[in-house]
């Protein structure tokens, strides 16, 4: 069927490359969202967000066992889903708590932003122990609840191409969830007095205090949002792939650049870079020989696997990116430094 | 004294050598005082000790007849005092109208009056209200900071140096302003380097030299006095 070769084309590049960097792109940019919180209200760069998702991930599986050995699931739609909301309150919690074990200490210090940094990797390998102490270093799937929401062989069938476009359902939930969570973030940033006073708090610290704005309730809120945040991306990228402590410690790279490239501090721009983040992983790793098979005339088919870098290297790639954005335009893609 | 908020003999600095040796201003409601003096006599410091910034080793401040030199600034934020710091003294990406939202944030009541009282004192807020503080001029950056300030209905408002950097003409205006405030009961604390045009609008005037009261007295008197000008005014 020579005349669908475009939609077989389009098909294809949506298959392997649209959606799944669309759901990859909002969980980066949820997690970016907690990143680029800590640095703007408490002026420092998180290197334990990677395990604090982790750890959220690992309360959301825990319930999640828990629900399912009562009888509990939610139907077509993964039980890890009613357990969610539990976890983002205990993570939460658990935010809270390290803040005043930890935090709170060097803040009463006056402490510089960079004490703060070691002191978060400090808390990171904290994290990352209790994790692992807890559920192991294992690789776990906990998704339950119909997989797929289109088949490929299903689309085949009932369209006729040659490509099936396969959408599962976790990739669908995440944008869903995702833009669900950032509505409500960017309302209660930008409506309410709370979401005010801590934009103003980040903005000048000195004349927030001066105006009568608690700190130590502006942390405390911050806190309890990022549990929350870090929980929703950990739990929807251990749906859409599969819960492992080492991976989420690795995505730390990917975070921060998405956080950098949006311009830190600035929850606009972390939301940019989730995506272009995710956008550049995917397509530069992604083999373009069965996309150009089906554009190009067949005596100019390409030989190679038409990939600019094998996926072993996806990391490298935000690598780069973080480098570029930091030579070429340091502040990242908009002004940084305050909510 | 029977002053509505004043503070006696002050002694004090940021650790190491003090700032103040012995200082006291003072103000009553519907009145302007002014801080004038060189540099580096302690005038910003002054206002500063008096909502609590500083580490005091002598002195009282009173609100009200009431001993508040332990209170927090927070406190005495709490209680009606509003100040309006040098610099940084806004939001700046916040917009203007958000500005004023976290000026009154200790406020739980209905804000609309005092909205509408802002923007009759300066309707170039109401113009502006939905554009990013940072984004205006020096002089309409004032009026921000003015603004958040009066937005807690304060009793006392303190001033430092809000005429700095910014050209006669808006100097002028500023103070014209700022005579409007005044004649709504609340007590003002300016501090100046334009002393002469500050005298002129004060009720009553301090001197500080070193830290230390060198002259006090009506404004007028003080513009009139023929070693304040010499040694102060540029003859």
């Amino acid at each position: 069927m020579e005349n669908y070769d475009l939609i077989n084309a389009l098909i294809l590049l949506s298959n392997f490359v649209i959606v799944p960097a669309l759901s990859y792109g909002s969980q980066l940019a949820l997690a970016a969202l907690g990143i680029t919180l800590v640095y703007a209200v408490l002026r420092f760069s998180n290197f334990a967000h990677g395990d604090l998702m982790a750890f959220g991930t690992m309360i959301a599986i825990l319930i999640t066992w828990l629900f399912q050995s009562w009888g509990i699931t939610a139907g077509v739609l993964p039980t890890a889903l009613i357990a969610l909301p539990f976890a983002m309150g205990l993570t939460a919690a658990f935010c809270l708590i390290t803040d005043k074990i930890v935090y709170k200490f060097y803040r009463e210090q006056k402490s510089q932003p960079v004490v703060f940094m070691i002191v978060s990797v400090g808390v990171m390998f904290i994290m990352n122990a209790i994790v692992r102490f807890i559920i192991g270093p294992k690789d776990r799937t906990f998704f339950d609840g119909e997989k797929f929401i289109i088949k490929a062989v299903e689309f085949k069938a009932y369209t006729g191409l040659s490509e099936g476009l396969s959408i599962k359902s976790t990739q669908v939930l995440t944008i869903v969830i995702a833009l669900i969570t950032m509505v409500i973030l960017f309302y209660f940033l930008q409506k309410t007095k709370m979401g005010k006073s801590m934009r103003a708090y980040s903005n000048n610290e000195d004349l927030a205090l001066l105006s009568g704005i608690n700190p130590n309730k502006v942390v405390m809120i911050t806190w309890i949002i990022v549990g929350m945040l870090a929980t929703i991306a950990g739990v929807l990228y251990g749906l859409d792939k599969s819960f492992k402590p080492f991976t989420y410690f690795q995505l730390l790279l990917p975070m921060f650049a998405a956080a950098i490239v949006g311009g830190i501090g600035n929850p606009l721009g972390a939301v940019a870079g989730g995506y272009i983040i995710a956008f550049s992983e995917v397509m530069l790793t992604y083999a373009y020989k069965k996309f150009f098979m089906y554009l190009l005339p067949s005596n100019l088919e390409p030989s190679g696997l038409m990939q600019f870098l094998s996926t072993d290297y996806k990391f490298a790639i935000s690598f780069i990116i973080l480098v570029i954005v930091l030579v070429i335009r340091p502040t990242g893609l908009f002004r940084g430094k305050t909510l | 004294m029977s002053d509505f908020f004043c503070s006696q003999n002050l002694v004090g600095g940021y650790g190491g050598e003090n700032i103040l040796n012995d200082c006291s201003v003072s103000v009553n409601k519907g009145e302007i005082s002014v801080i004038v003096g060189p540099n580096g006599a302690g005038k910003s410091t002054a206002m500063k000790a008096m909502l609590g910034m500083l580490q005091l080793s002598e002195g009282k401040v009173f609100l009200d007849g009431k001993n508040i030199s332990n209170l927090s600034p927070q406190d005495r934020v709490a209680s009606g005092i509003s100040f309006v710091p040098q610099t940084m003294n806004i939001f700046n990406e916040l917009t203007v109208k958000e500005n004023l939202e976290m000026g009154a944030y200790l406020r739980d009541d209905d804000l609309s009056e005092t909205f509408e009282e802002m923007y009759s004192l300066f309707p170039i807020l109401d113009e502006k209200k939905e554009q990013l503080a940072g984004e205006l001029s020096g002089g309409q950056r004032q009026q921000v900071a003015v603004g958040r300030a009066l937005m807690t209905r304060p009793n006392v408002l303190m001033l430092d140096e809000p005429t700095a950097g910014v050209s006669p003409v808006v100097m002028d205006e500023l103070f014209d302003k700022i005579i409007d405030i005044k004649k709504t009961g609340v007590a003002i604390i300016i501090v100046e380097q334009n002393a002469k045009q500050a005298l002129n609008i004060a009720d009553y005037g301090y001197v500080l030299v070193a830290g230390k009261n060198k002259f006090t007295g009506k404004g007028s008197e003080l513009l009139n006095d023929t070693e304040v000008r010499k040694a102060f005014l540029g003859g």
